[in-house]
């Protein structure tokens, strides 16, 4: 090796690297095509960027979300089914100093842990909600969750959601977005590289909404389910991008530290005609 | 010895308040035991009231029951209810305002005080359980008297303006009762 | 005079003594007649740097309680009865996660909604079943407020040995009667916050993955050989309590008729005990304080040629605590029953009279 090359090599800047919060020793078992693999990546380069590793707890719900429990370096518990926000109400209360996130599907969230969001949110609980949203109960094998689109296909649904029967598809962040509480919500995905930034973002927002003691934020991801869906990856792409979409639109729906500046610059505007 | 009372009226007759009155001032004042057990009706407002308060040189076994030494009652609904509760020999006192005294129990020993009318005299119905407890202490010295005025003075301590007239209408009650005690005994 | 005696409701004493051994969160949710240890905990937390929060069901209470105690903050719920029922789930997943944890039961009449009033019908539930596993708790069966106090003062220190739940098992009596009681002594600031350091390596406080190890709540997962030496570990815990067994008795060592029951109960039978003694009856009693551990030895050291009955008195039809009375006295000898059930409450003169009838050589019923 010449002088040169050694320069070389040491002009070369790392720009990507996995992240530490994931153990170099396993793999986690999510199945093809699937997206929480992505969401935990994000979290975990969002921590590392904070620098809040040492002083975060995950809560996990219940469901296919708990295959990445063995899998990620840092505090991490499990929550009976649905009470993921009770427990983090619980360990930030008593540990203020500390990132508490929870990370629930929508069966988990939004059908047996309704009460446990809603009232967390209400209440301004100072932690952060990940909540994927893929339509269906994944662990379980394909039951109808509440937010399977009318005319989807669930186990429990054969021949598809009939509002007539099972009522329609529960929009969580509009739903938490009659409350006064919430600081922060916002809806993603992880279809394209674009989306993907963008959910980093939001993560990165709602952590950063938390310890700044801001209150209550909650990302909402919108993913695939193919294995559950009855689909292959790319057609489950196809049907997030059409049909998912359609029914639960990304964006921000509620963010209050952008409400803030434009209420001072209205206060400012208002000064200057004075 | 161990003195089983109860008291029993309507809500809003100071019920549970003379029941406390008199089980706190035997937790402070003394070395006895003491129980006070209250039973409210469902409603929050307007109901039934009674307590039940027990005093021993022993440990206390039930703090409720159905075999009353003595038993305050304020009104004709709790009397009806609750009379079979005291034993032979026992003693009833009723608010006689409002309460006829029982035709049927000969066996018992009834005193009779007017204390609604006797508190609305004093200037407020308010004091009605304050006389009541005079009363009660008076006949049966359960309690030395002026250990249990300490006891409401202490209960008073943020209300100076209210201590007059609850210590008039103390009085006026440890002086029934201590006359109905004494005829009782000449008797 | 003893001078620290002060008068208090069994519901507060519970939640004072809870404070003073250092509980610094609670969760809870409405129900009669336990209501005055929320309202209780409600304002006293905040006097001392502690944390109250009115759940939205007993549900999220209990796993508040949950979150909260998986961090070493010692924690605290109540309910009564029906609502202890919707705890089993939270609680199971403490026992599993070995979290410690206290709560108490001012239980009521069931089943169901059953009564408000006070009443003992959830021993099975509290000594073998309060939520799914097959996973067992210290239970304290306080007959009286003083015993409240200091046995939920322990219990924190129970929990927190075993990394367990701990059970207070008081009935609507005990909650609601107001009693003279000495307060054992405030923890100091730095002495909960050294209980709570003492558990960090496994607590969710935060740890440096670079550095320690995580800390890693699991109340099951997904290794089957895991989760059944977690059972072992617990089996063993359980048998480790024997040493732990708490009970009163009095006059065993002539008794030809041996009295028995927990809490109030137990409270009101002795008094017909004594009573009956005094005039010479040769009766014994037994109340168990703990119930889980039950005092099995006891029973097991009783001279069978001699005691010709014993009396189970409870405020349950069916009755539950007999259960474990038959498993310990194992067909020596017949075992009667004095019950009251759905609220009513047990008087002394019933259970004096049954007990005359067993001397007599008759049965109760």
């Amino acid at each position: 090796m010449n002088g040169t090359d050694m320069r070389n090599e040491k002009e070369l800047k790392k720009v990507y690297s996995r992240t530490s919060t994931f153990r170099k020793d396993m793999v986690a078992g999510f199945c093809p095509g699937c997206m929480h693999g992505t969401v935990f990546k994000l979290i975990g380069e969002v921590l590392e960027e904070l620098g809040v590793v040492d002083r975060t707890a995950c809560v996990f719900g219940v469901g296919c979300c708990g295959l990445a429990m063995e899998y990620i370096t840092y505090d991490n518990t499990t929550s009976p089914h649905g009470r993921a926000c009770a427990v983090a109400t619980g360990i930030k209360r008593t540990n203020e100093n500390m990132l508490v996130y929870t990370y629930q599907g929508d069966g988990d969230l939004a059908a047996i842990g309704l009460a446990e969001t809603m009232s967390a949110a209400n209440r301004g609980e100072n932690f952060t909600v990940i909540f994927v949203n893929n339509g269906i109960y994944g662990m379980t094998g394909g039951q109808m969750a509440p937010t399977t689109l009318v005319g989807m296909k669930a186990s429990t649904a054969p021949g598809g959601r009939d509002p007539k029967e099972h009522g329609y598809p529960m929009h969580m962040c509009e739903i938490l977005n009659q409350l006064t509480a919430p600081y922060y919500l916002e809806r993603c995905s992880c279809n394209t590289p674009q989306n993907v930034i963008k959910t980093r973002n939001a993560i990165r927002k709602a952590f950063q909404n938390q310890l700044d003691g801001k209150g209550f934020s909650m990302v909402e991801i919108v993913t695939t389910c193919p294995t559950n869906w009855g689909m292959s990856e790319l057609d489950a792409l196809e049907f997030l991008e059409d049909k998912m979409f359609a029914e639960f639109p990304l964006g921000v729906v509620r963010d209050r530290s952008a409400e803030k500046p434009d209420d001072q610059a209205e206060k400012s505007d208002d000064r200057e005609v004075e | 010895m161990e003195r089983n009372m109860m008291i029993a009226g309507s809500g809003g007759q100071g019920v549970m308040m003379m029941g406390k009155l008199l089980a706190e001032a035997v937790c402070s004042s003394t070395d006895l035991n003491v129980t006070f057990f209250p039973s409210y009706g469902a409603e929050q407002r307007g109901g039934t009231a009674n307590c039940y308060v027990v005093i021993s040189d022993e440990a206390i076994g039930a703090p409720l029951g159905d075999e009353m030494d003595e038993m305050v009652v304020m009104n004709d609904l709790s009397l009806d209810k609750f009379l079979q509760k005291l034993v032979s020999g026992g003693t009833l006192f009723i608010n006689s305002t409002i309460v006829k005294a029982p035709e049927d129990r000969d066996d018992i020993t009834v005193i009779e005080v007017p204390a609604t009318q006797m508190a609305l005299e004093l200037g407020s119905p308010k004091v009605l359980n304050i006389i009541m407890l005079g009363v009660y202490i008076g006949y049966t010295g359960a309690l030395d008297e002026q250990l249990m005025l300490q006891g409401i003075l202490q209960k008073l301590a943020g209300k100076p303006k209210l201590i007059p007239l609850n210590e008039k209408a103390f009085a006026r009650g440890l002086e029934i009762g201590k006359a109905c005690r004494q005829s009782s005994e000449t008797r | 005079m003893s001078e620290k005696r002060v008068f208090m409701k069994g519901c507060e004493a519970i939640a004072e003594a809870a404070v003073r051994s250092g509980c610094r969160f609670f969760a809870g949710y409405p129900i009669t007649p336990q209501n005055e240890i929320p309202e209780y905990f409600a304002r006293r937390l905040p006097e001392v740097g502690g944390h109250f929060v009115q759940g939205e069901s007993e549900l999220a209470s209990v796993n508040m309680v949950y979150g909260a105690a998986s961090t070493g903050t010692r924690a605290m719920t109540s309910s009564s009865s029906c609502g202890i029922s919707l705890k089993s789930e939270g609680v199971s997943f403490c026992a599993s996660a070995r979290i410690p944890m206290v709560y108490c039961n001012i239980s009521r009449g069931g089943p169901g909604i059953g009564s408000i009033q006070p009443s003992q019908q959830d021993y099975a539930q509290a000594t073998r079943a309060s939520g799914n596993g097959g996973f067992r708790m210290m239970v304290f069966a306080p007959g009286d407020v003083q015993e409240a106090v200091d046995m939920t003062y322990a219990a924190f220190d129970y929990a927190q040995r075993d990394r367990n739940p701990v059970l207070i098992l008081g009935d609507g009596v005990l909650g609601t009667i107001m009693e003279p009681v000495v307060l054992p002594p405030m923890r100091s600031e730095e002495e909960v916050r050294r209980l709570k350091d003492e558990l960090r390596d496994w607590a969710l406080v935060g740890h440096d993955p670079k550095k320690e190890e995580r800390a890693f709540i699991l109340p099951g997962g997904w290794s089957t050989k895991r989760q059944e030496q977690t059972c072992i570990n617990n089996a063993a815990l359980y048998d480790s309590w024997v040493k732990d067994v708490q009970v009163e008795t009095i006059g065993l060592e002539d008794a030809e008729v041996v009295v028995t029951g927990y809490g109030i109960s137990g409270r009101i039978a002795r008094s017909a005990v004594n009573k009956l003694r005094a005039e010479g009856a040769r009766v014994g009693y037994i109340r168990p304080k703990t119930v889980s551990p039950f005092p099995y030895e006891t029973f097991e050291k009783l001279d069978y040629s001699r005691v010709k009955a014993i009396l189970d008195v409870e405020m349950s039809i069916p009755a539950l605590m007999k259960l474990d009375v038959e498993l310990a006295v194992k067909d020596r000898t017949r075992i009667e029953t004095c019950l009251h059930a759905g609220g009513e409450i047990m008087s002394s003169r019933e259970v004096e009279a049954a007990i005359r009838a067993l001397l007599q050589g008759g049965r109760t019923e």
